[in-house]
């Protein structure tokens, strides 16, 4: 598959936006030239504040703006504006419900060799549990232009996931992205992986392999985790009977426990789950990580085996 | 007005069963000064895109708020009697959701400098004219917060932003000196960046004459430093810690009361 860089997406996407909205006013701190806001600082300096390593403030400097009419994109790393900021993000934009996106990079255990200090696996539970925000983490460059363009016309709180590394490209150019309706991106009756982010493109190679050995494995690419997309799973648990959720991410409050509260209250099927487990990682490559942690097409493969045969 | 004011906080809170009348009361004089002197403000049109921002960090203070926004027309006075009661308007802490006049949501101290900041900042990018007012408690120094801001609101100079301190030397369980010690207290704001005014923080000409020598400093914002006494104007609650988050019983409350007319 091609690959391109969600950074680099976002840096370009925010330029384009900058031109169209004059309200547009964008937060880094201290890290622009790799969350790629550097692009939009260099064409829109009096409209980028640069705000150090002081993430706290630039939450709520950020929430001041918004208060005063402007739409605001804050970036960082996902450890420092998520992990760091919960008390800034929750009172200061997401209980008066005010227009900034966090759009944050680096999620992840694919940030690789820096370590557990900077691998933000939380985050999701995290972002989930705070009303009024929508949590988006996109599949691949294509889809996280939608993303930041939705975010840039939808009023009120977005958290965007970005990944360090470049990602395999799992959409055609001109694929138009709709905030919370999931993607079916393979057609299946056997069982359902839903899947967000990197794991999209594992997923797909996991159902390549899968029709070889006879089970026809439909994917979703549950790109919106809030609001979420009921009738999409609700109508996989009917179809398939057997559900997989495929997520870069801690066991507890990601995709996982969102679809499983739907497919219980819902349609109860049998559910498998990979993720990163109860765990912290540690330094390696990217790809070793996955490897290490169970998040690569082969684990995706025998978790639908399991949830199969439990049908 | 100030003692009318106080008369109301003690009524809100005794009212409540709960709040923080310390707070309130030794922020009296500086929020009376703001809301009938300072700012350029319609109580009619809440969202008046010319008003002064007041923003008050110190969200525990609530109470002063809500019956300075009261008495000047943000809301009928009779409200007041709602204060922290299901259904109400006025929330336990300062809420931008519920309350108009309110801008920003507080209560988790040490965010509020970093708000004003941004709509500050909104100001300058709009060539608006108006100014940023911030409220601030010596105890929320403590929060680091507090500093990042202070650093920030000096490196973009921000000389539309006054922060006024409101310095009663004492938190929720003692001295601030201490619990955490602030002091040199206007070394640090200086060393920050800022022009600083040191005033007496019940002396109304002191705040009217500090918050136009705000307006005149170029380059940089402004701090006031109001030295203040916590429970100003109720001997019983004067420089008692007790009075920082508890409600006074209606015994007290008339006794306070009979103090402030």
């Amino acid at each position: 598959m091609a690959e391109a860089s969600t950074r680099e997406t976002y840096g370009k996407t925010l330029v384009e936006l900058g031109r169209q909205n004059k309200d547009i006013v964008v937060l880094d701190a201290d890290v622009s030239p790799s969350t790629m806001t550097i692009f939009f600082a260099r064409e829109f300096p009096e409209r980028f504040f640069d705000c150090g390593l002081e993430e706290q403030n630039m939450v709520s400097i950020a929430a001041g703006l918004a208060a005063s009419g402007k739409t605001v994109f804050a970036t960082t790393f996902v450890v420092f504006v998520v992990c760091r900021c919960f008390d800034q993000l929750r009172l200061c934009i997401s209980q008066p419900n005010l227009n900034v996106k966090i759009v944050a990079t680096h999620s992840g255990i694919s940030v690789g060799e820096d370590g557990t200090s900077h691998q933000a696996i939380e985050d999701l539970a995290l972002c989930c549990a705070l009303p009024s925000f929508t949590v988006v983490v996109p599949a691949d460059a294509i889809e996280a232009a939608g993303a930041i363009r939705a975010a840039a016309s939808d009023y009120g709180p977005f958290y965007i996931r970005l990944s360090r590394p470049k990602t395999p490209i799992v959409y055609p150019e001109g694929y138009h992205f709709t905030l919370g309706r999931a993607v079916t991106m393979r057609q299946g009756k056997n069982a359902t992986v839903i899947a967000a982010g990197i794991m999209v493109a594992k997923a797909l190679e996991a159902a390549d392999s899968l029709a070889k050995q006879g089970i026809d494995c439909r994917i979703i690419n549950m790109h919106t985790l809030k609001p979420l997309d009921d009738a999409a799973i609700v109508k996989a648990a009917s179809e398939t009977g057997a559900i997989v959720v495929a997520e870069e991410h801690l066991a507890q409050g990601g995709l996982g426990s969102r679809v499983a509260q739907t497919v219980a209250k819902e349609k109860p099927v049998p559910m498998e789950f990979v993720n990163i487990g109860d765990r912290y990682a540690v330094s390696g490559k990217a790809e070793e990580l996955l490897q290490r942690y169970g998040l690569t097409a082969s684990d995706i493969e025998e978790s639908v085996k399991s949830a199969v045969k439990r049908k | 007005m100030a003692k009318k004011l106080r008369r109301h906080v003690i009524t809100m809170i005794a009212t409540a069963g709960s709040g923080h009348p310390g707070g309130s009361l030794s922020a009296a004089d500086i929020i009376t000064a703001l809301y009938f002197k300072v700012l350029r403000h319609d109580p009619r049109n809440p969202q008046w895109s010319e008003r002064d921002r007041f923003i008050l960090s110190k969200g525990h203070a609530a109470p002063i708020l809500y019956a300075a926004l009261a008495e000047a027309g943000y809301f009928p006075v009779a409200e007041l009697a709602t204060l922290r009661k299901l259904n109400s308007r006025l929330q336990g802490h300062a809420d931008r959701k519920f309350t108009p006049g309110v801008e920003m949501s507080a209560g988790s101290l040490g965010m509020g400098l970093s708000f004003a900041i941004g709509v500050a900042l909104a100001s300058r990018l709009d060539s608006k004219t108006y100014r940023t007012y911030v409220l601030l408690s010596d105890g929320e120094c403590e929060e680091g917060q507090t500093w990042e801001a202070a650093l920030s609101a000096a490196h973009f100079k921000l000389d539309n932003l006054t922060t006024i301190v409101d310095c009663n030397g004492i938190q929720l369980s003692g001295w601030t000196c201490d619990i955490m010690n602030l002091e040199p207290f206007i070394q640090k704001w200086q060393a920050f960046g800022w022009h600083t005014i040191d005033i007496d923080g019940h002396d109304l000409d002191q705040i009217l004459s500090a918050c136009q020598g705000a307006k005149k400093i170029k380059n940089k914002p402004t701090v006031i430093i109001a030295r203040t006494i916590k429970g100003k104007g109720v001997s019983f609650m004067e420089n008692n810690v007790a009075f920082h988050g508890k409600a006074p019983t209606w015994e007290e409350a008339e006794r306070a009361i009979k103090e402030l007319e």
